[in-house]
């Protein structure tokens, strides 16, 4: 006799759909989930109509809020949320970029005097050229934000 | 305006203002009174030119100082928490004025003080009374900030005036000039700020030869220091390239001024001192000025 798979789909919680294939890491990161004890999961490369791969993860009895999501828009901007409540979609929402980050992002920059004193970040974000850019408030340098870490 | 922190802070109307206030203050050097008001002059960096500045312009309106440079006689060396030593200070001054050489360290003082912080040099990220006292220089000798051809030499890399000075003209619709070395060269960054903002600007990495100043309105010198040459021939080979002097002038226009944050090393000849040219030493004297309105300004009408 076959063993029931593992994976059923959920009950309440969230979907993390259209992540951009091989960010899936990232927003895993941004989410704390390696220290989530509920049931979650991350799937990676699937092919999706509306972009090329993609990857996707479903958390269960975690509902995340409009600005934990807005979170994932730096690192997956075209990413769409739905809470799923008895099984059922209730809300579907896109990810949309926050003007700026609190508390968040280490900043780079080694004299930069929130990596000296004990002093909350504060990071402003745009759009630019080659990517997201974020810009620290203190020492105003910019950075691309694939080049910064952030804070877990 | 609660702080002076940033050049990216002040809309151009408030640039204005503060230009017009020296202005005010240069022709009337009695219009300002602080009497009993104390300004710390906190140089966590040494910096004797520009504390002196500062602490000119304070007496100046009759106001007083209490100044503390370095770190050696300070309890920064006892491990106090710096922003303990900053919330203390408040209860003593009413304005503190700071340079440190680390980044966004008066950004931090002014989020947890309750009285105005000036910032008088972070590190390598801004030096916003410089900035303004070079516009308030360019304003007296040409008259006017708008649509000027401005060249700026040396070190456009590291120089942190260099940066403030180019933000700030970019309000102005300038034309932009830029000589140095290859590796010293204006930034990407500055350079796609100006960019976006559609602003004409020349890129010369080789010699500044003299007929590229013909048409300028305002020449910025800055130091090209040693320390940024991998060796001492390097910085042999460079020197005489980017240093400016008499005979190079001898066909510019005539409103053109030369200008210098100073102090200055080999990159601009004495031979310039005596040419009508020559601002450098009236620039620094602006900064009194420049620096007496925006403590005026931070403490209110007095």
């Amino acid at each position: 006799m076959r063993k029931a798979l593992q994976v059923k789909p959920l009950e309440n919680g969230t979907v993390i759909d259209h992540i951009q294939a091989g960010r899936a890491g990232k927003v895993s990161r941004i989410l704390g989930l390696e220290n989530f004890f509920n049931m979650w999961i991350m799937a990676c490369n699937l092919d999706s109509k509306a972009i090329e791969k993609k990857d996707m993860i479903k958390i269960e009895g975690r509902e995340l809020s409009s600005q934990e999501s807005n979170l994932i828009a730096l690192v997956a901007p075209n990413a769409t949320i739905s809470i799923i409540k008895e099984g059922e979609v209730v809300e579907k929402r896109k990810v949309v970029l926050p003007a700026s980050v609190h508390n968040f992002i280490i900043c780079p920059n080694p004299n930069c005097i929130t990596n000296i004193e004990d002093v909350n970040t504060n990071f402003k974000v745009d759009k630019g050229d080659h990517g997201i850019e974020v810009e620290c408030c203190f020492c105003e340098k910019k950075y691309l934000i694939d080049g910064v870490k952030i804070r877990t | 305006m609660k702080n002076l922190i940033s050049m990216q802070d002040l809309s151009k109307k408030e640039i204005l203002n503060l230009l017009q206030l020296a202005f005010q203050i240069e022709e009337n050097p009695d219009s300002v009174d602080l009497q009993r008001k104390v300004a710390a002059l906190l140089f966590f960096e040494p910096s004797t030119r520009t504390m002196f500045s500062f602490d000119t312009a304070m007496k100046r309106m009759n106001g007083e100082t209490i100044i503390m440079s370095g770190v050696d006689n300070t309890s920064t060396k006892k491990g106090e928490i710096f922003a303990d030593t900053l919330k203390t200070i408040a209860q003593y001054a009413d304005i503190i004025i700071m340079r440190s050489p680390i980044e966004g360290a008066a950004r931090y003082a002014s989020e947890i003080v309750e009285i105005p912080v000036v910032n008088a040099g972070d590190g390598a990220n801004q030096h916003p009374t410089q900035a303004l006292l070079d516009l308030y220089s360019i304003l007296k000798t040409q008259n006017k900030l708008e649509n000027l051809k401005i060249g700026i030499a040396g070190d456009l890399k590291f120089g942190r005036t260099v940066h403030s000075l180019v933000q700030a003209m970019s309000l102005f619709d300038p034309e932009f000039k830029f000589f140095s070395p290859g590796f010293l060269k204006i930034p990407e960054n500055i350079q796609s700020f100006l960019k976006k903002r559609k602003i004409i600007f020349g890129e010369y990495d080789e010699d500044m030869k003299p007929n590229l100043l013909n048409d300028l309105d305002i020449l910025y010198v800055t130091r090209i220091q040693k320390e940024r040459f991998a060796s001492s021939e390097d910085y042999e080979k460079v020197r005489g390239s980017y240093c400016l002097s008499e005979e190079m002038l001898t066909h510019v226009k005539s409103n053109l001024k030369v200008l210098h944050p100073l102090p200055r090393v080999d990159e601009l000849s004495t031979d310039v001192d005596d040419t009508k040219y020559a601002y450098y030493f009236q620039q620094a004297q602006n900064g009194v000025f420049v620096r007496q309105a925006i403590i005026k300004t931070l403490l209110g009408g007095v």
